[in-house]
Parts: structure tokens; sequence; C-alpha cells
């Protein structure tokens, strides 16, 4: 073996927590029992001051192959703390049935989205179906929501997301706050009252039993939804997001996870030959097609064949157009303190304890507080 | 019973006849005794010192070693957070009312479970069961129960028609908290009923024949000779139940939204310490639950104390 261990696969969503808590306690150590980690997509701020610099490794013509927003999210001080090995988007799934039913056209826009819902809801409520509600996602206060509402709110074209690449604190605008406390109005009405303790799998849960007409959640749903067993098999559309607005662009967050090289590494050349390999086209090709994980690579998603993988490898290249990375790399070490600073002032906002301007006005004093007004924000 | 050997204890070491069996009975004490000791000290000692230093301190998850001594920093930080006031008064009221609830439930059930019918040891055993199983799994069950779409609880009270619409019982903060209470109430009621049953059978059994032959009412005997003679059990029960209370966090972790409006101390001093990195103030925020916990015990023993003072001068 070229390499002592490596963190691939082994992580699987249920003990990421744990996968990162035990991870900064290695780094923390500096230990060289670990060669290569595989790093969630808000964690190089976190960790970079543990990893390697990765650019003198990878020439310009394969630096220009990678999704650009990708290399930038992996990028803290100009230096390439991991390679981008797969991704994970946000997708809007539909009732395809029931948008035929009343020739409602798939949305582009948030509101175009509200409108149908509302129209659908009002007729589908005259033939006795009460139970059915229009726009399910996650809203439980954690990283999920966050996730969410940076969506909603870097579709509209001045919305920005939360912190900009130069530390600026922007969450407080007028779009960002136009489109919080619309959501807020769809809690009870379009949104079960529920949905402010949903993850992904709640929301996916009530879809398939087809209690609700859109849905907001990650590529692992499509399968599940479409499982010979499931109520709504066939009938489940998707698509790329919302827009804000005629304006706007539909923005997912990014997902997914890359591959860095430990400082302390004993194998340093053999562990960047093996994390160059891992992300290199053919093998992001094959894990494609063979499993399933959605490449790093623009250009791989022209090709024919993996592009008739699923009808969402054919939507990646449109989404990756209006995908916004977190503000973790401008954030630092303290990515996950303004995440949850957001996450639970967006909560409050939807649980109607405060309005929208009031709370994103305290979200952006309290970050501002935590970095010297957007001057020094922690790099790790 | 729980007097008794509170007094042989005592009389181990403070006794004033220091004959040679006795200072023998003292030795062989403390050596029993100390292996427990011994591995008490390391892995509750010493990290419950390592945590209260720390707390001193700005220490960051990521660097550990990199630490500075800040003095009092991170108390005076949680003093002025409403935020850890906010996770304070929610363990306080949970404690508070689920502490409550199941005291009386508890003792119900033991005074159920103590008379004599048949299949009696079958039920004593069934009701263990929630007691039983790991609290992360009933948490994720009652998540289920509570889901305001398909969640059990909501299609039964709407049947009946005691609610018209579905609640979101784990979503709401003011909901959630009860909906925390009660599965803690669910969960650990047998175990309160549990420690009162033995207490009920160590009763003796005079005081129970006499009022028979005196013909005094049930009501009356339960008031005057039961719950008096029941006492010190109950109170030992309690402070196990509330010392437990306080700690609380897979119950506030698992089953709500996980804002600050619905953290335990515990799940505040968990975020802290994990998800912001904060070692310092996480364990500064641990320190000061630790004292919580430490003051109440001091303060039950204490009431625990003086009341068994006046029933031996009695």
């Amino acid at each position: 073996m070229l390499v002592k261990k490596v963190f691939l696969d082994g992580c699987k969503r249920r003990v990421k927590r744990l996968a990162l808590f035990l991870l900064q306690m290695d780094l923390a150590a500096e230990s060289s029992d670990i060669d290569i980690y595989q790093v969630d997509m808000v964690w190089p701020g976190l960790l970079s001051r543990h990893l390697i610099d990765l650019y003198p490794y990878i020439s310009e013509q394969r630096k220009k192959q990678y999704l650009p927003q990708l290399l930038e999210n992996n990028t803290v001080a100009q230096r390439l703390v991991s390679i981008p090995w797969f991704l994970n988007v946000g997708l809007l799934y539909y009732r395809k049935d029931l948008l035929e039913k009343y020739g409602v056209s798939v949305p582009t826009t948030w509101e175009d989205m509200e409108k149908a819902a509302h129209y659908i809801l009002k007729e589908e409520k005259k033939t006795g179906n009460d139970s059915l509600w229009g726009y399910v996602f996650q809203g439980k206060a954690y990283e999920g929501l966050t996730c969410n509402a940076i969506e909603w709110i870097a579709s509209y074209p001045g919305g920005g997301s939360i912190v900009e690449l130069d530390g600026r604190v922007s969450i407080n605008n007028p779009e960002a706050v136009y489109i919080v406390q619309k959501v807020a109005s769809w809690i009870g009405v379009l949104s079960p009252p529920g949905v402010l303790n949903y993850i992904q799998e709640d929301c996916r849960g009530i879809f398939q039993i087809g209690k609700s007409i859109f849905m907001r959640n990650w590529p692992y749903a499509w399968v599940v939804l479409n499982n010979p067993e499931s109520p709504v098999a066939g009938n489940v559309g998707i698509t790329i997001l919302p827009k804000g607005g005629k304006n706007g662009k539909s923005s997912s967050v990014l997902g997914g996870w890359s591959l860095a090289v430990s400082k302390y590494s004993q194998r340093k050349k053999d562990a960047i030959d093996l994390v160059l390999f891992l992300t290199g086209k053919n093998e992001l090709r094959r894990r494609a097609l063979e499993h399933g994980y959605y490449p790093t690579m623009a250009a791989l998603y022209k090709e024919k064949k993996v592009k008739s993988l699923s009808p969402i490898t054919d939507l990646m290249l449109k989404l990756l157009k209006g995908a916004v990375p977190r503000p973790a790399g401008q954030t630092g070490t303290k990515y996950s303190q303004v995440s949850a600073i957001f996450w639970n002032m967006i909560y409050k906002t939807l649980a109607h304890k405060g309005s929208a301007e009031k709370n994103l006005k305290s979200v952006e004093k309290k970050l501002n507080f935590i970095s010297k007004n957007g001057t020094r924000w922690i790099k790790g | 019973m729980v007097q008794d050997g509170s007094r042989d204890k005592w009389s181990l070491g403070l006794s004033g006849n220091s004959s040679q069996l006795t200072k023998y009975r003292v030795r062989s004490a403390w050596l029993f005794i100390l292996p427990t000791l011994l591995v008490l000290c390391v892995v509750a000692g010493w990290p419950l010192l390592r945590t209260i230093w720390f707390s001193f301190t700005d220490a960051s998850l990521s660097s550990l070693g990199e630490r500075e001594f800040i003095g009092f920093d991170n108390f005076l930080f949680l003093l002025q957070d409403e935020d850890w006031w906010q996770s304070v008064s929610n363990t306080v009221v949970f404690a508070i009312a689920s502490v409550t609830l199941e005291t009386i439930f508890g003792l119900g059930i033991a005074l159920l479970l103590h008379a004599n019918f048949k299949g009696r040891s079958w039920v004593r055993t069934a009701v263990l069961i929630p007691w039983a199983i790991p609290t992360i799994v009933s948490a994720q069950m009652w998540r289920w129960m509570f889901n305001d779409i398909y969640g059990v609880i909501n299609t039964i009270l709407m049947k009946v028609g005691i609610i018209s619409n579905p609640l979101a019982w784990t979503a709401d903060p003011s909901l959630s908290m009860a909906a925390v209470i009660i599965v803690d109430v669910w969960k650990t009621t047998p175990f309160m009923a549990l420690l009162i049953l033995a207490g009920l059978q160590m009763l003796p059994q005079e005081c129970f024949e006499a009022a028979k032959v005196d013909a005094i009412h049930p009501l009356r005997v339960f008031w005057r000779v039961t719950l008096p003679l029941l006492k010190p059990t109950i109170v030992v029960a309690v402070i196990f139940r509330t010392l437990d209370a306080l700690r609380v966090f897979d119950l506030f972790y698992i089953l709500t939204s996980g804002s600050t409006d619905t953290m335990s101390m515990s799940v505040f001093a968990r975020q802290q310490l994990f998800d912001f990195q904060s070692v310092g103030l996480g364990s500064a925020a641990s320190t000061l639950l630790f004292l919580m916990i430490g003051l109440t015990t001091i303060f039950f023993l204490k009431i625990g104390r003086s009341k068994s003072d006046q029933q031996e001068d009695a």
C-alpha cells in the first residue's frame, strides 16, 4: 500500500459530526497516522493550517478543468488545501402529476412556485384533499437550514451569501429581508408548521407519501422516491431551484467532498500522488458511471454517457452556473459559529419571533462583532 | 432503611470509642474502596479538573496547545449571554416539571404494583420496558410519533376531537418543551416507581395492621402512615432524578429543533465545545453546570439530613 490509511467513503452522513471532531483531534495532535483526509466543503477554513498547499502539484490546464467555484471554496489564503472530489447540490422536486392535472408549468422563480402551490392547494382542497401541503424544506435549526436560506437569498441579484469573499458582512440587505420574510409567511400556509423541525429525511418522508407538491432536497432522494414501492414513483419531477424574481439566478449551495493531504504525513509524496489520481478525470468519470458520484470537472457533464445517467446530471451544468459556496473560506475557523448565528435567526423569523428585518440586522451585528466589522476573520 | 445505612457508615470513622476492632474495620473498609477511588480519580476526577482548568483559558479545539490563561472572562461572557440563560431556564423548567410528574406518577404506579394481584411479576417487568430502551432510540421513536404530518399522536388527538389542526409538537418552541417532558416522564416514571416500590415493601407491616384494626379510612392511612414512612425513599429517588434531569442532553438534542430557544445546558456546552471549537467557553459552560448540580446535591443532602435529625430527635 502506498499510504497507511485513507479516510474515504467510510464516513457516512450520520457520523459526519463525529468524523469532523475526530479529525480535528487528530490534526490538533499533529498525528501522522492519517495521510489523506476526506473533507467537507465547509471544512477547509477550519482545517487549513493542518493541510498542505496543493496548487504546486496541479498543472494550469488541470486547474481549469475543475469547476471554479469549487477551487475557490477550497482555497484559503491563496493555498489550495483540498482537491474537489464529488458534488452535492440542492434541487427542486415537484409532483409532475399534480402540475399536469392543473396545467401549471414548472416554476422558475420563488414567486411562481408560491403562486403555483397556492393554486394547486386551493383546487385540491375542493376535491377534499385537505392534508396536502405546498412546499417542504430543511427548516430545523442546523446546517441544512443555512443551506436552504443561502439558496433563497443568493438567488436574488443583491442577496449575497452572508459574508462576501472580502470578509464584508452582507446579510442585512433589502432582498434578503424580502425573501426570508416571504418564506416565513409560507409557514403554516404552504409549508407545514412542523417544517421547522425537518431535516432532509423528514422532507423526503412527507413528499414520498404524497403530502407535498414541492420539496427542496439533495440528489439522493431521487432514487428513493422512484423506488417501485414508493407511492409517488414515476410522478416525481426534478429541476433546478427557483430564481429570485425575474432578474435572479437559480442558486444551489455547493455540497460535497474533497481530498486533502495532512501536513504531518510522513509520506507526502505518495499521498499527493494518490489524491491526484483519485481526483483525476478518468477516476472521476469511473466513479460517476459506476457509483453515481457527481464529478467535479465541468467537461465530464458534457460527455454523453455521464449526461444520460439521470435527469440530475443533465441539469448539473445549468445548476452549477449559479452554485454558491457557503461562506466557509472567508470566515475560516469561525464558520460553524457564523452558520449557527445565521440559522438561529432564520429559524426565529420562520417561527414568527421577530421580523426578518430585525433578525437579519441582529445577524449582521453579531457577525460584525465576532469579525471586528468583517476585517478580522481568523484564518485556520 | 436508608437512615440506618448512613448511620452505620458514620460509625465507621467517627464513633468515639476507637477500639481495636473498629480500627481494623476502618482499615479494611478503606482497602476495599481504594480500587474504586483510584478508578474514579482517573476516569472522573482528572477530566473534571482538566475541564475546570480549560474554562479559565481561551483554548480552541483545533489548537489545544496554544491556550492562554484569561481568568474569569469565559464565565463573565456566559453570565451576560442571553442564549446561555435561556438554556439554564430550559433546564430548570424541564427538571422541575419532569421530576414532579415522575414522582407523582411513580408513586401511583408503585402503590398499584404493591397490591396483590394475579400476574403481578409480569406487570412489574413490563413496566420497566420504557426505562430499558436507550434514550436515543426512544427519542427518535417519539420524534416520529410527534411528526405533524404522519405522526400517530396528532392522528389520535384529531380523531378523538381534542384538536382540529395538527400540532407541530417538536418544531414549536412552546410545545417542544412539553414534548420533551412527556417523553422523559414516559421513560423515567418506571424508574421512580421501582425505587418507591422497593421502599414500600420495606415498610413495617404493623402500622398498617393497626390501622386496619382501627378501621381507618384508606386515604387517611395513605396520608398519615404510608407517605411519612415513605418519605426518605422518595427523597432519595427525587435526588437521583433531579441530578439526572439537570444534565439532560439526548432528549433535547434529538427531539427539538436545536435552536437556542430549546437548548439544555448540556446541549449548549456541546455546541460551544465541538461546533464552535471554543474549548474554553464550552468548558466554562460545563463547569457552571457542574457547580449547579453540585449545589443542588448539597441542598438536597442538607434537607435530607436536617429532616432525619428531626426524626431522630423525636
